[in-house]
């Protein structure tokens, strides 16, 4: 998962500072795992280098903290690929997926779409396995079931969460 | 590409105050299997009933090759049901009184064949399906697995040009519907007949070729989406 | 007993708290077994009906007096007739002492041109179309008659005044002394009686059987219920207790319904007559000790019925399971009751006839109902095995034999009332078709030659006749009018009849030929040969009885008499007008007509009589037939019939009950074969063939133990055997009718069910 197209996803409903940045992602997507400030800094200079974000204007004083920070429109452009795009199926897809659900949310585009697009990727995989496991030896197909239960326990996931949009809704947008 | 063989178009339907369906379209090709999916009180299985000509929508449009569902009659339905659909529901679809073979002979002799070459035709299928076995009992003494793999060759056995499924694995555990929709899809696509397949099990969906999500009583067709 | 009292209390929570479908069920078992309440209360009343009854005519009947006339002394002349196709009590009355008696219900006796008459009556007199009656009886209306002096509340009923009566013994009248009939009644003769019974078991058996199938209604819901409880720990004792709540509380509503009904019923009978019969709402009274028979024992009987029936049914926490296809039906303990039913009816043979021999009503009824009972034993046995080996033929046969074959004992359930029903009702018909002929009172008229006589006492001459004859002619649908004196001829003591009229006439009376005026004619038969031509004779014409010495002239012709005459076989002599002038015979003579006319129609009958009625009321009409049953006779079988038809419409209204509630059961397998696109009718013949099949064999059976019965209880009168087979038809045509008709009701609920709708129910 990318902090940067995270961090590109926050940016796009205003310009913000460093700090702000760091609060809302924690709040959002950091749980267990909440970012340094060094991570913040890094991945933003990072982003201003590729001419995704923009120094919004500087505050009197010294210091990161007084630099605020806007997206630009390549950075839009890119969020929206981003966005738009399929995840390649695996497992443990759900922190990436639910960042993903959560930003279109935030940035006022259809939840229903991410889903939709995931789901019929998914399914285009589960597809392949299914032909290949009525094709292949014992072995194969224990494998291919597999990794079968695996997609679909992630696309039950993102159902429940297609059920459960507009709590969630709710939550993301006080 | 060729063109469709069954289509449904904007199809609306409520019953009393609830709209079940609210413009849903869904379109199949011949030999195509199609997976409807989508949550419980969606509107899949009415879109399903109303695609078989089985309900009549409110407004919209289903057309079977060429012809449209919805201009005919009841009876010129039902014909059309008994002799190019066949269907394959989630329990209580075996008539209870009937054997298995009989059950299987039935929709034969309802479309005027007779009695021996019905059991004929109804043996070759359920040994097919790999039930001959259950032939002479009464749906109450079989499993699960077995009565919906003898609803299989049932809903086969006449040839059908368009098969509808609902929740065909819906009563069964992992192995037995795994079973049951390998025997169904592979049966349906060596005698080329399309499926319309509901379900909302991705991994029963994956047999299908391509799947239409229905949501709120819209339906969202994902290959045209992509 | 606590624990019963608890399980009870617990089933009747569940019904009150059960939603809808414990409601409905409830209702329909309290409807059908109060449909079966309600005849048994009618059945009850049915003795204090016939008492109330029979007292009421009693007390107004009368008999000849004899002796010297007294102070309360009554000349009558009895008038009865017909309106409208009903029959009128009516009688001349005319007092002849100073303190003249005075019948029940009449506060005075009508003088001359006055007349009392019955509500009805006057009703009729007022009514728009009343003017034949108006014209018939043009008397003055001088009070009613209480209920006390009338038969039934609809009965048409009249006392006319007059001064016209003469007593002596030739005369148009007789006297009497006082009203009441003081010889007691003789009692119903033991065939009447036997009928009687067998009447009453033939009602009460299917009504019986009836209820026990009413108080079964719901089952299927039931045994989910029971399912339920036994998941949450109920031991199967239990659940049959709450269980039996359920038919106990229908039981109980079902006897407030059928009270209901009954009290509903009882105020709208006096609306009601049928062949001249009307009942008083306050003579149908239930017989006390029947009527608690009743309360007490239907409520009883009904848990009884349901832990019996569910003794076949096991309830487990995950369903039920019927044992009932488990088990094949055995045939030995079913044959018990019908044989032992024969063994107590067939050593009767003989016993019992009209002059004499006893009844023992007791052993008889008993012997009854075994073999009725016996048929509905018998019947799940005989469709489980004839069933059993069917095969199918269409999709549609199938449909229907192989669910016969999962549920044998339902589908003959269905049908065991309507099977009793017809196998009583045949036998019924049998002995009473063999008795009835003992009953026919031969008149030995032929209908053929003239439809009604006229009877004018009067002593008329010629012009006076004409006259008459003129005024029937007049009458609507009347075709000829052969009017002709009439009086009495004796040689000895044979006697024959002395008739005076144009050649015309008499050859319309005897079919004599080559008449001229002038001749005379002595005709017999073979039974009674004609009187020889010189015999020296009495006559005997008028009321004042003279007797006049005549001797049949030597040239008066022979003949035979024709067959088609009206008076069969009486002998008779024959004057032609210059004849009798000739004679001794006075030129006034009682008059006699006979008329052709098409009677068919109850109004031309009444017209004709008014015509009669406006020449001088105390003329008689009387319609010619070639038999006539015995009063009381009629009255048993019109009773058994309005029995039969209530008792067919009661279980043809518990058969579309139980067939719909069948139907609701498979909702889902009718949705089903309606997606994949079975044929309405195809669904329609199969719910046919599924009630047809155990009507066939119903009826089958109900005839060979009708005909058995019928057999059995005709041997016991010692009359010939004799099978009315057109009537046996009818019955069983009518049971088989119920069963289409219901068929019929349920296929629009077929239809809707087989609407795709009813896919959604899942």
């Amino acid at each position: 998962m990318s902090i940067g197209l995270t961090l590109l996803g926050l940016l796009e409903s205003g310009p913000r500072h460093g700090y702000d940045l760091k609060r809302a992602y924690d709040e959002r997507f950091g749980h267990d795992h909440p970012l340094h400030y060094g991570q913040v800094y890094s991945t933003l200079s990072r982003l201003l280098k590729g001419g995704l974000v923009q120094l919004e204007g500087v505050e009197p004083g010294a210091g990161p903290e007084r630099k605020r920070y806007a997206i630009t429109d390549a950075g839009v452009t890119d969020l929206d690929g981003w966005l738009g795009r399929a995840e390649k199926p695996e497992p443990y897809l759900q922190n990436t997926l639910y960042t993903k659900v959560v930003l279109a949310l935030l940035t006022g585009r259809s939840a229903d779409d991410i889903l939709d697009t995931q789901r019929a990727a998914h399914l285009a995989l589960m597809r392949t396995l299914t032909r290949r496991k009525s094709t292949g030896d014992l072995a194969d197909q224990l494998i291919c079931d597999h990794a079968l239960f695996h997609l679909e326990a992630d696309l039950r996931w993102l159902e429940l969460t297609a059920a459960r949009l507009a709590a969630l809704t709710e939550e993301v947008l006080p | 590409m060729t063109a469709p063989l069954l289509v449904a178009a904007d199809v609306r339907r409520s019953f009393g105050a609830t709209p079940a369906l609210d413009g849903a379209n869904l379109s199949v090709r011949a030999g195509e299997v199609v997976a409807v999916m989508g949550p419980s009180g969606s509107g899949k299985s009415t879109l399903l009933h109303c695609a078989a000509g089985i309900l009549l929508p409110d407004s919209g449009r289903v057309t079977y090759d060429g012809a449209e569902l919805t201009a005919l009659s009841d009876a010129r339905r039902s014909a059309l049901r008994r002799s190019e659909f066949g269907f394959v529901f989630q329990f209580g679809q075996l008539v209870p009184e009937l054997t298995c073979l009989e059950n299987v002979a039935l929709p034969l002799r309802l479309a005027g064949t007779r009695r021996r070459d019905a059991a004929r035709t109804a043996l070759e299928w359920l040994a097919r399906l790999g039930t001959a076995d259950v032939a002479g009992k009464r749906p109450g003494d079989v499993s699960g697995g077995q009565g919906q793999r003898v609803a299989v060759a049932r809903a086969l056995v006449t040839g059908p040009r368009v098969l509808f499924a609902d929740e065909p694995t819906g009563a069964l555990d992992s192995y037995h519907g795994e079973q049951v929709m390998r025997l169904f899809t592979e049966s349906a696509r060596d005698s080329g007949a399309a499926v319309v397949l509901v379900t909302h099990e991705p991994r029963v969906a994956a047999y299908a070729d391509r799947e239409v999500v229905v949501r709120d009583g819209r339906s969202v067709d994902l290959e045209r989406a992509r | 007993m606590r624990r019963w009292a608890r399980d009870l209390a617990l089933g009747v929570r569940l019904v009150a708290r059960g939603g809808r479908g414990a409601w409905t069920r409830l209702t329909l078992t309290a409807v059908g077994v109060g449909l079966g309440v309600a005849l048994l209360l009618l059945a009850a009343s049915v003795p204090a009906v016939l008492t109330h009854r029979d007292d009421r005519t009693n007390a107004r009947d009368f008999n000849e007096a004899s002796g010297r006339p007294t102070d309360t002394s009554v000349l009558y002349r009895p008038l009865d007739t017909e309106y409208h196709g009903e029959g009128v009590y009516a009688l001349a009355v005319q007092a002849l002492g100073a303190h003249p008696a005075v019948p029940p219900g009449v506060s005075r006796l009508p003088g001359p041109g006055e007349m009392v008459v019955s509500p009805r009556f006057r009703a009729a007199l007022d009514a728009p179309d009343g003017a034949l009656l108006r014209e018939r009886y043009p008397y003055r209306v001088v009070g009613t008659i209480g209920d006390e002096g009338l038969s039934g509340p609809r009965e048409y009923s009249v006392y006319l005044g007059s001064d016209t009566l003469t007593g002596s013994w030739r005369g148009n009248a007789q006297r009497l002394d006082r009203w009441g009939s003081p010889t007691p009644d003789r009692g119903m003769d033991p065939v009447l009686l036997l009928v009687t019974v067998l009447g009453i078991a033939a009602l009460l058996v299917p009504v019986a059987v009836f209820v026990a199938t009413a108080v079964r209604f719901g089952s299927e819901a039931r045994d989910r219920q029971q399912a339920a409880l036994r998941l949450v720990g109920a031991d199967r004792a239990t659940t049959r207790r709450t269980a039996s709540a359920e038919a106990l509380l229908g039981a109980l509503a079902g006897l407030v319904v059928g009270a209901g009904f009954f009290l509903a019923g009882r105020r709208l009978v006096e609306l009601l007559s049928f062949d001249d019969i009307s009942v008083f709402a306050g003579d149908l009274t239930p017989d006390p000790v029947l009527a608690v028979l009743v309360a007490v024992g239907l409520p009883v009987a009904a848990v009884l019925i349901t832990l019996v029936a569910l003794r076949r049914v096991a309830a487990e926490p995950l369903g039920v399971v019927r044992r009932s296809t488990t088990r094949r039906r055995r045939l030995w303990w079913r044959l018990v009751p019908p044989v032992v039913g024969l063994g107590l009816l067939v050593p009767l043979a003989g016993r019992v006839t009209r002059s004499g021999g006893s009844l023992d009503t007791a052993q008889v009824a008993a012997g009854l109902v075994l073999v009725l009972a016996g048929t509905a034993v018998l019947l799940p046995w005989l469709v489980e095995r004839v069933v059993g080996r069917m095969g199918g033929g269409g999709v549609a046969r199938l449909l229907a034999v192989r669910r016969l074959q999962a549920d044998s004992g339902g589908a003959a359930r269905t049908v065991s009332g309507i099977t009793v029903a017809v196998a009583g009702a045949i036998a019924l018909q049998t002995l009473f078709a063999g008795v009835a002929h003992g009953y026919e009172k031969p008149t030995h008229q032929d209908p053929r030659a003239a439809q009604a006589i006229v009877t004018d006492n009067r002593e008329s001459g010629p012009a006076q006749r004409a006259a008459l004859a003129a005024g029937l002619r007049r009458s609507t649908g009347v075709h000829a009018v052969y009017a002709f004196g009439h009086g009495a001829v004796f040689v000895g003591d044979d006697g024959g009849s002395l008739v005076v009229g144009d050649c015309a006439t008499l050859r319309a009376y005897a079919g004599v030929a080559g008449c001229a005026d002038g001749d005379v004619f002595t005709v017999g038969t073979d039974r009674s040969p004609a009187f020889r031509p010189g015999s020296a004779t009495t006559l005997l014409v008028g009321a004042q009885d003279r007797e006049l010495r005549w001797r049949i002239p030597a040239t008066a012709r022979t003949a035979v008499r024709s067959a088609h005459s009206v008076e069969g076989d009486d002998r008779a002599v024959l004057l032609t007008p210059k004849a009798a002038a000739a004679s001794p015979l006075p030129p006034a003579m009682p008059t006699t007509a006979y008329v052709r006319a098409d009677l068919t129609d109850p109004l031309a009958y009444d017209r004709l009589e008014t015509a009669a009625a406006r020449v001088d009321p105390l003329i008689d009409v009387m319609r010619v037939s070639g038999g006539s049953v015995d009063a009381k006779f009629a009255t048993v079988r019109t009773g058994l019939l309005i029995g039969s038809i209530a008792v067919l419409l009661v279980i043809g209204a518990s058969l579309l009950v139980t067939v719909l509630e069948q139907l609701r059961a498979r909702r889902r397998p009718l949705a089903v074969l309606a997606a994949f696109g079975t044929r309405r009718g195809t669904v329609g013949r199969s719910v046919l063939w599924q009630t047809a099949i155990p009507v066939l064999l119903g009826l089958a059976l109900a005839v060979l133990v009708g005909v058995v019965l019928g057999g059995v209880l005709l041997r016991m009168t010692a009359e010939p055997l004799w099978f009315d087979w057109s009537g046996i038809l009818g019955v069983t045509g009518a049971g088989a009718g119920v069963v289409l008709l219901v068929t019929a009701l349920t296929l629009p609920a077929v239809w809707r069910m087989m609407r795709p709708g009813a896919m959604r129910t899942e």
